[in-house]
């Protein structure tokens, strides 16, 4: 065990955990963020995506000592907007995307970050883009055109 | 429509005052897409309020809260549910706020997410209790007024009488909860529905989108412990020792316990057939060093069944349908004659392996047991067998144990089966504290109850018109054939056999989204349109003219369809697709149509291939399931069936080496991800003003067999194996 400090949603706290806690579990049980969400833990899901220093990383892949070494800043889907009204989030609203709902902040983190990076993506893009990210209940298709939905509203 | 109360339930109404409840529940506004993205204020349900029925809740502002009795999985009855009771109510769903019901058997029935049935049977009971409530809150009006009911109307919560008189719901609750409960109320006519039929957002909606606290995974408790399960590695084994000090060591543990989930004596539900009677439990302060400390435990298992591999339940499946004694489910005319007289016989076999159900969210549940009471809380499909389980686990009256239920991240089955619960709750009352168990992706997917393996033969004999005479359906799998003998085509055929033999294993099964549908209905697809191809027939026309037989001189007796419906929804699908079959030029497609779950279901699928990789291209889908209550809810539900089934068809596989999975995470297990979903799905609904039927299942288990007969037209043969990736590959 060990303490760190750690940049979450703009604030930083003390954790005091095994260096080589990943990241998801700092966020969720020491730090109380839940909604990144576990659903693999080995990189395979995109359930527990967050945004490390603006670009979408699987959280139980990261560990803590990583992160505090660098300075990361890291954002969860509780900071992603002050009002919860990024376009991507309103997006997902507009077209009612979820079904069960527990893989969507991970496809929300993941398309957040797609759009930072090709803030007009063809079909192509997008497929590609959000392939890391698992959806059981068979959401893609309105994955897929909320995400166009949020690409015009940022544009 | 008049419909009768339960009075009793009425009865049980109370002025209740007072928080608890108080979270401060969102809602979204109208479907407009304005309203949404200005983020309008969150509604908040007053202190104070008048409770009818432990379903609705008025306060005085005009604030209504109403209850969800049932679990909520991702089949979207939190919203749908409610609505049935505000269309009744009359009240403008702006002013509504939904929060989930617990457990409670006194207001609620059927507090079960399973078999589709969440809104066909709440269709007139939770209408009724809208109603009723309408009906008590206009005689209380009355006497506030000092009018005739008859005089009254109501409109969006108001209650309007002659000239300018008005009161609202907020002003009369209180009385109205004195009023006596009427015998029998009046219904609305669908034609003067103002809820129900309009497209309604996800009432979560905004907490899903901005990670709001909902989920069994989710739950935190003061001074709340996190626990996690070793079960056996392989099916067939039991716990004989254990050895635990590497693992107590070990940073933030707090205990390494055995528990008996299964004691002697103790009454177990048909929901705890799976449960794994003797565990280890670890319990910490985080799930990570919980994780952690799992895997320090030094464990001795030992063999107490049969080490099974699946490869050897294909050959024992084999041999049951070849000489195993099968028991008989239908038998009409004469069938071994007909086969005899047949100028044709087509024979064939088709086979689906085990699945796990990888709902997205792992098995955990909280559970807070006392010597006292017990509060268990978390992501359920049956929470009232969950209570009496644990009611003959700790001899403990049923009153003092509460359920509650969180949003599931997934059921799909699963979690009907509440072993995890009961585990939870056998942790909590050992080391005497609030404790969350969480399973590992790799507990979930090695401790499941899988859908069951199967193989199905079918015959067919057509005579010398290509007119089909005869037809035999005979199926195994483990635990159960998947066969329903009364579906089409029976009913349909003056000769028919459907037969059924059950394989035995020590692999756990279970319902697993619609149970046996899942593959007998692409089995039965595919090989109908073998038969057409065989009598040279389109295979909608040679379904079609099966139908008007069923309609015009139907078989036997227990027909499980109606065929004019079923023709219905066929017609359509090959007038919105514009079929012509597969016409080459590298896309080929597939027809399928599939009854269950008391909805009709047709698709017409396109596949094109590159080299053996099929990538589906556009399904239209049409469905019959009576009224639709929030159209866009059911669309999402049906467009996940179908995404869910393509995936499972052409991915899914869960295989075994002496009984241990061989699959543990998604590494190795393929789930259908982005880019191989459809490129377009088209759902058109029939508008037939029928009570509504089931959303959640019935587009899953036909878009197999329309897939599968996609990719028979590209390869130039048929497909029989699932998953058909790896048929494809040969
Ligand atoms: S939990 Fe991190 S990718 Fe699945
Ligand atoms: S909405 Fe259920 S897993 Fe995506």
């Amino acid at each position: 065990m060990a303490n760190f400090s750690i940049s979450v949603n703009g604030k930083s706290h003390e954790v005091d955990v095994d260096p080589k806690t990943p990241l998801l579990w700092a966020i969720r049980d020491e730090l109380g963020y839940v909604g990144t969400k576990f659903g693999c833990g080995i990189g395979q899901c995109g359930a527990c995506t967050v945004h490390v220093d603006g670009v979408a990383m699987r959280s139980c892949q990261m560990t803590v000592e990583n992160i505090a070494s660098r300075n990361s800043e890291i954002t969860t889907i509780e900071g992603l907007s002050e009002n919860g009204d990024h376009p991507v989030q309103q997006a997902w609203l507009e077209h009612d995307v979820p079904q069960c709902g527990y893989c969507q902040a991970g496809q929300i983190m993941s398309a957040a970050s797609l759009l930072s990076n090709i803030p007009n993506p063809s079909d192509e893009d997008i497929s590609a883009g959000m392939a890391g990210n698992i959806c059981r209940c068979g959401t893609y298709k309105r994955i897929h055109a909320a995400v166009k939905t949020a690409a015009t509203k940022m544009s | 429509m008049t419909t009768n109360t339960n009075r009793r339930n009425f009865l049980k109404v109370s002025a209740a005052a007072g928080g608890g409840f108080l979270l401060g529940f969102s809602i979204l506004t109208s479907c407009e897409q304005k309203a949404v993205a200005t983020m309008t204020p969150e509604l908040v349900m007053p202190a104070e309020f008048t409770e009818f029925a432990g379903f609705i809740r008025i306060a005085e502002n005009g604030v209504v809260t109403i209850m969800n009795p049932n679990p909520e999985i991702g089949q979207n009855v939190k919203t749908s549910m409610p609505m049935l009771i505000a269309e009744e109510l009359d009240v403008d769903w702006n002013n509504v706020i939904v929060e989930q019901g617990k457990l409670d058997t006194e207001h609620f029935t059927r507090q079960i997410a399973g078999g589709s049935q969440s809104i066909r049977q709440g269709w007139t009971p939770l209408r009724t209790t809208g109603a009723t409530a309408r009906a008590m809150l206009l005689a209380a009006a009355a006497q506030k007024l000092e009018t005739d009911v008859s005089e009254l109307r109501t409109e969006n919560g108001m209650i309007y009488g002659p000239g300018d008189k008005e009161i609202s719901y907020g002003e009369v609750a209180a009385l109205a909860v004195t009023i006596p409960v009427p015998d029998e109320v009046e219904l609305k006519k669908p034609e003067d529905f103002k809820i129900i039929g309009k497209n309604t957002k996800n009432v979560d909606g905004r907490k899903i989108a901005t990670g709001k606290p909902l989920f069994g995974m989710d739950v935190r408790r003061e001074g709340m412990l996190y626990a996690g399960v070793i079960q056996p590695p392989a099916f067939g084994m039991e716990l004989s020792s254990f050895n635990a000090d590497a693992a107590l060591a070990m940073p933030g543990i707090v205990d390494v316990i055995e528990i008996d989930c299964a004691p002697e004596g103790k009454e177990l539900q048909w929901t705890d057939s799976a449960t794994v009677r003797k565990q280890i439990a670890v319990v910490g302060n985080s799930t990570w060093q919980v994780m952690q400390a799992k895997k320090a435990v030094e464990v001795e298992w030992k063999r107490v069944s049969p080490a099974e591999s699946n490869a050897g339940h294909r050959s024992k499946m084999t041999d049951l349908l070849a000489t195993g004694k099968v028991a008989e489910a239908r038998r009409d005319g004469n069938p071994e004659a007909a086969f005899k007289s047949a100028a044709k016989v087509i024979e064939s076999t088709y086979s689906a392996p085990f699945l796990p159900h990888n709902t997205m969210e792992p098995m955990n549940f909280f559970a807070h047991v006392t010597d006292e009471k017990a509060e268990l809380h978390g992501p359920i499909q049956t929470p009232e067998f969950l209570e009496k389980t644990i009611a003959s686990l700790f001899d403990m009256d049923p009153a003092d144990i509460e359920v509650g239920m969180t949003r599931m991240g997934g059921g799909f089955g699963r979690r009907l089966y509440g072993s995890f619960a009961v585990e939870a709750a056998l942790i909590s009352k050992a080391v005497k504290a609030p404790v969350k168990l969480v399973y590992s992706r790799e507990d979930d997917m090695t401790q499941g109850t899988y859908r069951p393996d199967y193989l199905v033969n079918y015959r067919a004999g057509l005579d010398e018109n290509g007119q089909l005479i005869a037809f035999h359906v005979r199926g195994t799998g483990t635990a159960g054939s998947p066969v329903f003998e009364n579906r089409f085509p029976a009913g349909a055929v003056d000769n028919y056999l459907a037969e059924n033999i059950s394989l035995d294993s020590n692999i756990s099964t279970g319902a697993w989204r619609a149970p046996r549908s899942n593959f007998i209905a692409g089995a039965e697809q595919a090989f109908l349109d073998e038969v057409a191809q065989a009598a040279g027939k389109d295979p909608i026309d040679f379904r079609l003219e099966l139908f008007d037989r069923a309609m015009e001189k139907p078989v036997g007796e227990n027909n499980d369809y109606d065929a004019e419906r079923y023709a219905g929804v066929i017609k359509l699908a090959r007038e919105k697709s514009g079929w012509k079959g597969s016409e080459g030029e590298g896309v080929y497609r597939g027809f399928a149509a599939y009854y269950c779950h008391n909805s009709y279901v047709a698709q017409v699928l396109d596949v094109t291939m590159e080299g053996d990789k099929p990538k589906v291209g556009r399904v239209c889908c049409t469905v019959d399931c009576g009224i639709v209550v929030n159209p866009e809810g059911a669309l999402n539900q049906i467009e996940g069936g179908i995404i869910d089934g393509i995936g499972h068809a052409l991915f899914g596989e869960m295989t075994f080496t002496e009984g241990k999975p061989d699959h543990e995470n998604f590494n190795t297990y393929r789930l259908i991800r982005h880019p191989e979903a459809p490129s377009s799905i088209d759902v058109h609904f029939v508008d037939n003003g029928i009570a509504p039927t089931g959303l959640g299942e019935p587009s899953l288990p036909p878009v197999i067999g329309a897939l599968a007969n996609a990719l028979s037209a590209a390869k130039g043969e048929r497909v029989y194996d699932q998953p058909f990736t790896k048929s494809l590959r040969g």
